[in-house]
């Protein structure tokens, strides 16, 4: 038997974390059943490192703990006040920039942006509200693109090109006017050649893309983040998604 | 269906298919070229090209929506963009341009009906020494006013094409005030290439660490540390990038030497390349600085007739290197390496995640050195005359010399090379800065500082600065000129992290209510709120300095916004009165119930 | 303050749906607690027109016309803490959903378009109050102290919250009891 290849080990929040090389410090972390809060992630995909919130300070310095190699001997503070105090100001700016009417829509409760805001502790969106126009399109039979709940995690862009092979999904405009566009040059996702199958139609973490006909079918009470915190899910959710030990 | 207004637009843009071929990497140059010739991107285009390159078409979507030269919706046969700095503001730029649209009965920001003109700000041109200053088509105007504009009206009137309007509108000058070792005696080309040759790689590169250079684009990275990553990193092939997207606002030094000293810095991209092993180098070219092109493709053509550039250079067998000039399309966020490189590959000009850095994966995942116009300049001088020479001036962590960009309250604005080390005060003497309040030391993204900071010094221990210098006398409204710069930063934030994207839009918000007289006390601590999550939180260099204009007034110059601030501990977000003008206008009512104090 | 005093408790609802207020009823019998405590003031169930000088002030519902905005203001003024209660003081929810709509065409659907009205026109008596341009949050018009989430928040998180508040505690919600709908 060579040398174990979980040799190196970086601290988390005073625990010592091991990791193999190639693992982010988020990868680490949530191996080792430690949660960092996220929204852009999503362990099936290439990480993206734009929601900002798993943001955590590596020996006194901010980094992206989803895309920063762990690296031997690194000290991370994660779960800090200073931090989530920090986190719950990103999670009040993608409030205040889209229009999140959580009572009015039917990802509520399944949301993990509102269970990111929960876990923060959020009371108000604390901002001045952007209130923006911004489109919904019902073209497609079977999806809803719901625009006002997009906050550009790119879940959906990641998961069509890398999974469905379709590009369904893609991003234009810039700054604050920066936006989802759909494949078609009509601009309408019914024009495109998105299903409801894909793996995209399934990865949102707001109510952005929606299927239709399956709204509320879970009763208040009994959704995904009404007894459970998001820390709790997101963590089962790696539990799922590890590959089975190698035996050879 | 909508309608279909470019059926034929397969053999519209075949000309411009011709020229550049089916790489995806030059998606941005076709999308520049597009909009040279039908004033905007069409959707049948978008399509086209998609097809053409075979990518998807939200990616050509994505890209055109980045840019803000490139525009999805008709901007007009000419679209006039005047430069926002603030010295152009100074200037009197926001009332021409007002002028301007009264002139030609048109509505900022949109498109006259005939389709004909178009008037818009753009952020800083370059023309800081000479404005205000606009550009018309990507063509640069500088020392506009009411006369100029006059006959730049009856010209578009006309419809005469810019290629016939006056020479005399489109005059950029350098104006070079001070020369030192870059801007002094120039250098004969070939020279430092040979020194180079002579000399060897290995030893090339201990000369740039024994001089000590550092990045003149601000960061200031050790140059041979830069230099040696690269080219230790294996790779099918190793890139040298000249960062000419001079985009911080007040900075103009590079579109000189660009202009001028244009062989001194392709010399010191082929030291470089001679260094690490490179046979294809890049100048990004800021949009602005379309002008310059056919000048730079002149001289990269000279120099390969010369022997300078291409195959076998100055007979060296295998020592092939040349030199593509890849434009911008106006977005400040490419002078950000990563940024810079995504927009070479045609792409959004997002920042990478890194690392992995250039040095290892730049473009096209291959070893990559970005370095700035003037650190070119400087390889080549230290390639000609040695590492000790160079070292010998400026300060011991800043050797050398800085060339800086000198604009707004003084009597000879330009360009000024000093050694570094040089102090504020000994500047503001030699450019006749009189009375002086304020200095915006490298921009925007730099240090604002107050007459009682004028013994400091321009070095990296000091003072960084890419080049920008920005005079403010007494008098001047420190709060309106952060205002134009939170402006700025709202404008060209990528959109791509949070903190940056909705933390510069609120950071903006939240001056202009200053500004306009509605601040409270609680605004001040929200803005220094939003400071600490833009500096913190940010992915790149844009969103970490953002509020520094701000958080420099809040620390230096409470004179500027206390006075204008509400003697309350609060103040609503908006303005009441005015939210109910729509309304009072629909309902034709004017009692006193429809007004709230 | 005298300890016999009982605490003065104002509430109000704005562009809101009085839901809140419902769900406060919804305490049951701890209302006859409550009253032990607290008296009210200006609300719906005391019929006073008046705000007075109160402890507590409760405010529901966004900030949609001159009149939400000027009782919201009488709030403040007269309240040493003031409180949005529910989604809409504290983001607008439902009612602004009409942000989206531009308001001439919210009124010419409303006052001109809609079936069964009789000469159609659009209103200027000066009784009816005048809508801003959008809905707003109220905590984007005046101070606000304290948030209580919830559309509307239950029962039970009134409950916990308003005898934190009464008690002198810093109001804490239970991971069950934070939600926004």
């Amino acid at each position: 038997m060579g040398a174990s290849p979980m040799n190196k080990t970086i601290t988390i929040d005073g625990k010592t974390v091991p990791f193999v090389d190639g693992q982010t410090i988020m990868d680490a972390a949530m191996a080792f059943g430690i949660y960092i809060p996220h929204l852009c992630h999503n362990p099936e995909f290439e990480p993206h490192g734009s929601c900002k919130l798993c943001v955590v300070s590596v020996n006194g310095r901010n980094m992206t703990s989803c895309t920063m190699p762990a690296v031997e001997d690194m000290v991370v503070a994660n779960d800090t006040p200073e931090l989530n105090d920090d986190r719950k100001a990103l999670v009040q700016m993608l409030f205040v920039e889209g229009n999140h009417i959580c009572p009015a829509c039917e990802a509520s409760g399944n949301c993990q942006l509102q269970a990111a805001a929960y876990y923060l502790n959020m009371l108000s969106p604390h901002f001045t509200h952007f209130y923006p126009q911004r489109k919904v399109d019902a073209s497609h039979p079977d999806i809803f693109l719901d625009l006002n709940r997009c906050i550009l995690c790119e879940l959906c862009v990641r998961a069509s090109r890398e999974v469905d092979g379709k590009n369904v999904f893609g991003i234009s405009g810039r700054g604050i006017d920066t936006h989802l566009v759909v494949n078609s040059a009509s601009g309408r996702l019914g024009d495109t050649n998105f299903a409801a199958t894909d793996k995209a139609a399934h990865v949102c973490p707001t109510g952005a893309i929606l299927i239709k006909r399956q709204g509320y079918k879970i009763p208040i009470g009994q959704r995904t983040f009404d007894r459970k915190k998001i820390s709790e899910v997101q963590m089962e959710l790696i539990e799922q998604i590890k590959p089975e030990p190698d035996d050879g | 269906m909508e309608p279909c207004e470019f059926p034929d637009i397969e053999q519209q843009l075949a000309p411009i298919f011709e020229r550049h071929g089916r790489e995806s990497s030059r998606l941005l140059q076709i999308l520049l070229d597009v909009q040279e010739a039908f004033h905007f991107i069409p959707p049948e285009a978008v399509t086209c090209i998609a097809g053409h390159l075979g990518l998807p078409r939200v990616s050509v979507e994505g890209a055109a929506g980045f840019y803000s030269f490139l525009s999805l919706k008709p901007a007009g046969e000419y679209r006039i963009l005047f430069s926002d700095n603030v010295t152009d503001q100074m200037l009197g730029n926001p009332e021409l341009m007002q002028y301007f649209c009264n002139k030609l009965w048109l509505e900022p920001g949109k498109v006259s009906e005939d389709n004909l003109v178009s008037a818009d700000r753009t952020s800083c041109t370059g023309m800081c020494d000479q404005g205000p200053a606009a550009l018309v088509n990507g063509w640069p105007l500088t020392n506009l006013d009411q006369d100029r504009l006059d006959l730049i009206a009856e010209l578009i009137r006309s419809k005469e094409p810019i290629s016939r309007w006056p020479p005399i509108l489109f005059e950029v000058k350098d104006n070079i005030r001070r020369a030192d070792v870059l801007l002094g005696d120039a250098l004969e080309p070939g020279v430092a290439i040979k020194a180079a040759l002579e000399r060897g790689a290995d030893a090339t590169l201990r000369e740039m660490e024994t001089s000590g250079l550092r990045g003149r684009g601000g960061a200031g990275f050790s140059t041979a540390r830069k230099w040696s990553g690269c080219r230790a990193s294996p790779g099918l092939a190793h890139y040298i990038v000249c960062n000419a997207d001079e985009g911080e606002p007040g900075t103009f030094k590079d579109r000189v030497l660009l202009n001028s000293y244009a062989d001194l810095v392709f010399e010191g991209m082929t030291i470089g390349a001679k260094v690490m092993g490179s046979a294809k180098g890049f100048l990004y070219l800021r949009g602005e600085y379309r002008y310059l092109l056919e000048r730079l493709e002149s001289i990269l053509a000279r120099r390969r007739a010369t022997g300078l550039l291409g195959r076998d250079i100055l007979g060296v067998t295998g020592f092939d290197f040349d030199i593509e000039v890849h434009l911008g399309a106006g977005a400040y966020i490419c002078g950000e390496e990563s940024a810079l490189i995504e927009s070479l590959e045609g792409k959004r000009g997002r920042p990478r995640n890194r690392p992995p850095f250039p040095a290892a994966h730049g473009y096209f995942h291959q070893p990559t050195v970005v370095n700035n116009v003037e650190t070119f300049a400087c390889a080549a001088r230290i390639a000609a005359q040695g590492g000790k020479w160079f070292a010998a001036m400026g300060t011991r962590q800043s050797s050398g010399s800085k060339i800086l960009s000198i604009s707004g309250d003084c009597a000879r604005p330009g360009i000024y090379e000093y050694p570094f080390g040089v102090s504020v005060k000994e500047i503001l003497d030699d450019c006749g800065g009189e009375d002086v309040y304020a200095v915006q030391i490298g921009g925007p993204s730099g240090i604002l500082i107050s007459w009682k900071e004028f013994g400091r010094c321009i070095s990296f221990e000091d003072l960084p600065t890419a080049g920008a210098f920005t005079i403010f006398k007494r008098g001047r409204d420190i709060l309106q000129v952060v205002r134009n710069y939170a402006h700025f930063f709202a404008h060209e934030s990528c959109g791509f992290c949070t903190p940056c994207r909705v933390g510069t839009q609120l950071q903006k918000k939240i001056v202009d209510k200053m500004a306009n007289g509605n601040g409270t006390s609680s605004n001040l601590e929200e803005l220094k709120h939003l400071g600490h999550i833009m500096r913190t939180m940010s992915h790149c260099g844009l969103g970490h300095t953002a509020a520094n204009p701000v958080l420099d007034m809040l620390d230096k110059f409470p004179g500027a916004y206390e006075k204008k601030l509400k003697n309350l501990a609060f103040e609503p977000a908006f303005d009441l009165d005015s939210a109910l003008e729509t309304a009072r206008k629909i309902s034709g009512r004017d009692d006193p119930w429809a007004h709230l104090p | 303050m005298d300890e016999k005093k009982k605490i003065r408790v104002a509430t109000c609802s704005l562009a809101g749906c009085f839901g809140c207020h419902m769900s406060l009823l919804d305490i049951d019998e701890k209302l006859f607690d409550l009253l032990g405590m607290i008296e009210f003031d200006r609300t719906p169930f005391t019929d006073i027109k008046h705000c007075g000088s109160c402890d507590i002030g409760i405010v529901e519902g966004g900030v949609s016309n001159a009149e939400n905005a000027r009782v919201l203001k009488e709030f403040r003024d007269n309240c040493k803490v003031l409180v949005a209660i529910g989604a809409c003081a504290i983001d607008g929810n439902v009612p602004a959903l009409r942000n989206n709509i531009d308001l001439w065409d919210c009124f010419r659907e409303v006052y001109l378009y809609e079936g069964g009205l009789e000469g159609n026109q659009i209103p200027n008596d000066p009784e009816l109050p005048l809508p801003f341009d959008k809905v707003y949050p109220i905590y984007e018009v005046v101070k606000v102290d304290y948030f209580l989430p919830g559309c509307p928040p239950s029962a039970d998180t009134i409950w916990k919250f308003l005898t934190d508040l009464i008690e002198g505690r810093e109001p804490k919600l239970s991971y069950e009891m934070l939600r926004y709908d």
